[in-house]
């Protein structure tokens, strides 16, 4: 019982809160409202006993997220002084909203005690969770049955990586580069010389 | 089975994935002054990987358990990618060097892609099935924009990206629909879920997959990026996006269809016959008024494939046969007009487009007017010519399961689209020479158009037994 009503709750904050980020006039209200439907995915993740990509959904999306929204803050014109204007009109809001999230945190740990939602029909490959740790399961798979997507997922990565260099990087001329390996050749010798210039000669450079 | 039989099967795919990583890391040390050097060795990677289909590659069944079937079907449709690929690193060179935009990646990135292409053709498992196409697309994105100082090629990457991405999201749910409706990702698997009851919940990941393969394949109603994408893209790429890529969601879409939704057929058939419709009809009249070529050859293409559909909808081994077939003859025919379009270059060097250049081409260089109007014959399908074959081939398909009004209403918009070919065959025969088109300077671009020329020609009608009977057997693997 505890579950179905878990996963509605979950399930229509993400849907909302999706549906907030998207629609947001602001872009930091935007950011805000992906991390809520970041943390709401988590806890369906949660539902269905999978605690290791829950974890991984809030500390890899949360923490690409504060990234996401430096860019944002950097990128954007945005008028702060503005934003901070409204705080004492947002400020209940923005309470009410942490108390949600708050006791979402403690449903799910409810529902996480109660074991995890079987899902119907479901001819899943992987062990039964409460034989096998999460995150054994997903490494056997992985380097297993799944070696041939997984070795694709990444070759994805590294075309991704190519396409930024190809798009991004230019060569510039005119540019002193330094070269560790020339500064280390290079030897006492060839770089000063010993005079002993003869008084009132002044010297030879 | 091991991993060495798995591995095996895959071996196209190995040898250009490793392949690719050690040309990028000769990229990354000896510059793009090697771009020439690594452009040659890609292609013959491409012949290698090739030759390994005569393998257990070609013909080994399912490998990495049951994420992965190497059958005669996907062994035709890579053929046919590796030489679109192929294709399109030779042309390269010529075209970029003029703009000292030639880089070493070029290469490397047509063959990642084609590594997801292969991916695509082989996938048995929507897994497979979504990074495949990934890989793809996620090079074509980076293709299409790779003459980074051109505003429209900019344009055209980042179109096709936002577009693309919007298409993998469709695609993506549809696939999590029909994993939460029959607990499974492999075909088979879907296939039996749809066979045991057909609930609402399938048909919309049904709906919701075709419609993500219908923008790969720039079927109407999802056809909105191929005129920008082809026309912006540099002109190699565009040869590569209208011949690999195409080949391989066609594919893809054909075993879809018939391996994992087998038992929907009267679902999806709908679907195909409206995309199939919309796509002949749209691709004939969109063309009417274009001045720029490759634009014009965009609406070609969405024309083709909606032909090739027709294929698709008869839904026997016949009617996949004649969308192999078609494919087959479409990339030569599509390749072949794009290598001319290369050879349009004004006096000082400068490529252009308009169609208007093309006046009077017969008096100025008369072999490359005769070459275009070769092409342009054939993609009309007018009979002598060797395009005209796999159009007859997809009616016929369709008339033997009775679907003869669908054939006649191909026929009558097939008819409407030999009208913009013909106009460049009049431009080109009957107008007054506009200008001078700069001599031809790659002969690499005048061998190819002479094969693809040669290949269209009525001596292709040569052909039809051999590809009747590979494309038979690629087709009778499905079922």
């Amino acid at each position: 019982m505890i579950q179905t009503i878990a996963f509605y709750l979950f399930a229509v904050m993400v849907i909302a809160s999706a549906a907030l980020t998207i629609t947001a006039r602001n872009p930091v209200h935007s950011v805000l409202w992906l991390i809520l439907a970041f943390f709401n995915a988590a806890g369906l993740m949660l539902l269905v006993g999978a605690e290791f990509i829950a974890m991984l959904l809030v500390i890899v999306y949360v923490g690409a997220v504060a990234v996401l929204f430096l860019f944002v803050v950097m990128m954007l014109d945005i008028d702060f002084a503005e934003l901070r204007a409204g705080l004492s009109r947002y400020l209940p809001f923005g309470v009410a909203i942490a108390a949600a999230l708050l006791a979402e945190i403690v449903i799910a740990a409810g529902v996480w005690e109660a074991g995890p939602v079987q899902l119907a029909g479901r001819t899943a490959v992987t062990p039964s969770p409460d034989q096998v740790p999460n995150i054994e399961a997903l490494g056997t798979l992985l380097y297993t049955r799944y070696l041939f997507v997984f070795e694709g997922a990444g070759l994805v990565l590294l075309v991704a990586m190519i396409g930024a260099i190809v798009l991004t990087h230019r060569a510039r001329g005119g540019v002193r580069r330094q070269n560790i390996m020339r500064q280390s050749m290079r030897r006492a010798e060839d770089a000063t010389r010993m005079t002993n210039p003869t008084v009132g000669q002044g010297v030879e450079l | 089975m091991s991993y060495i039989d798995s591995f095996a099967l895959s071996l196209p795919e190995i040898i250009l994935s490793f392949g690719a990583i050690v040309l990028m890391l000769a990229a990354a040390w000896m510059g793009d002054k090697a771009s020439k050097a690594i452009s040659w060795v890609s292609v013959l990677l491409l012949a290698g990987a090739g030759l390994a289909l005569l393998g257990p590659a070609g013909s080994g069944g399912l490998g990495y358990d049951g994420l992965y079937v190497a059958d005669p079907f996907a062994a035709f449709a890579k053929l046919l990618i590796y030489v679109g690929a192929a294709v399109a690193i030779l042309v390269a060179p010529g075209f970029f060097n003029r703009d000292g935009e030639m880089r070493a990646e070029y290469p490397v990135l047509i063959l990642l892609s084609a590594v997801g292409m292969g991916t695509m053709v082989s996938a048995v498992d929507l897994l497979t099935l979504y990074v495949g196409l990934e890989l793809q697309s996620l090079a074509a994105y980076v293709l299409a924009s790779f003459l980074r100082r051109d505003d429209r090629s900019a344009e055209a990457g980042l179109k096709y990206f936002v577009l693309g991405a919007l298409a993998s999201g469709i695609l993506l749910y549809g696939i999590s629909l029909l994993y939460g409706f029959s607990g499974t990702t492999s075909f088979v698997g879907v296939a039996a879920a749809m066979k045991a009851s057909m609930g609402s919940g399938l048909l919309f990941g049904l709906v919701f997959v075709l419609a993500g393969l219908a923008f790969k394949i720039s079927a109407v109603p999802f056809h909105m990026w191929t005129p920008d994408v082809y026309e912006g893209a540099p002109t190699p790429v565009t040869a590569f996006f209208a011949s690999a890529p195409k080949v391989a969601a066609m594919a893809l879409t054909v075993r879809v269809a018939i391996e994992a939704m087998g038992p929907a057929t009267g679902e999806w058939r709908q679907i195909i016959i409206f995309c199939a419709l919309a796509s002949t009809i749209l691709g004939a009249v969109g063309a009417i008024g274009q001045t720029n070529i490759k634009r014009l050859l965009a609406y070609s293409s969405i024309n083709n494939v909606g032909f090739a559909l027709f294929g698709l909808v008869a839904g026997t081994a016949y009617g996949a046969s004649a969308v192999m077939t078609y494919m087959t003859v479409y990339i030569v025919m599509t390749l072949g007009s794009l290598i001319c379009v290369l050879q349009m270059r004004t006096a000082d060097g400068t490529p252009t487009e308009q169609i208007a250049a093309l006046s009077g081409l017969s008096r100025t260089r008369p072999a490359l007017a005769a070459a275009f109007a070769i092409f342009m014959f054939s993609l009309a399908g007018i009979p002598p010519l060797f395009g005209f074959w796999p159009k007859f081939m997809v009616f016929d398909a369709l008339v033997r399961v009775d679907m003869w009004p669908l054939a006649m209403i191909g026929i009558a918009t097939s008819v409407i689209g030999a009208f913009y070919y013909l106009k460049i065959v009049k431009t080109i025969y009957f107008d007054e020479p506009a200008g001078v088109l700069a001599p031809s300077r790659s002969m690499i671009e005048g061998v190819l158009i002479a094969l693809a020329a040669l290949f269209v020609s009525p001596l292709g009608y040569l052909m039809i037994g051999p590809l009747g009977r590979i494309t038979q057997t690629a087709a009778n693997a499905l079922f």
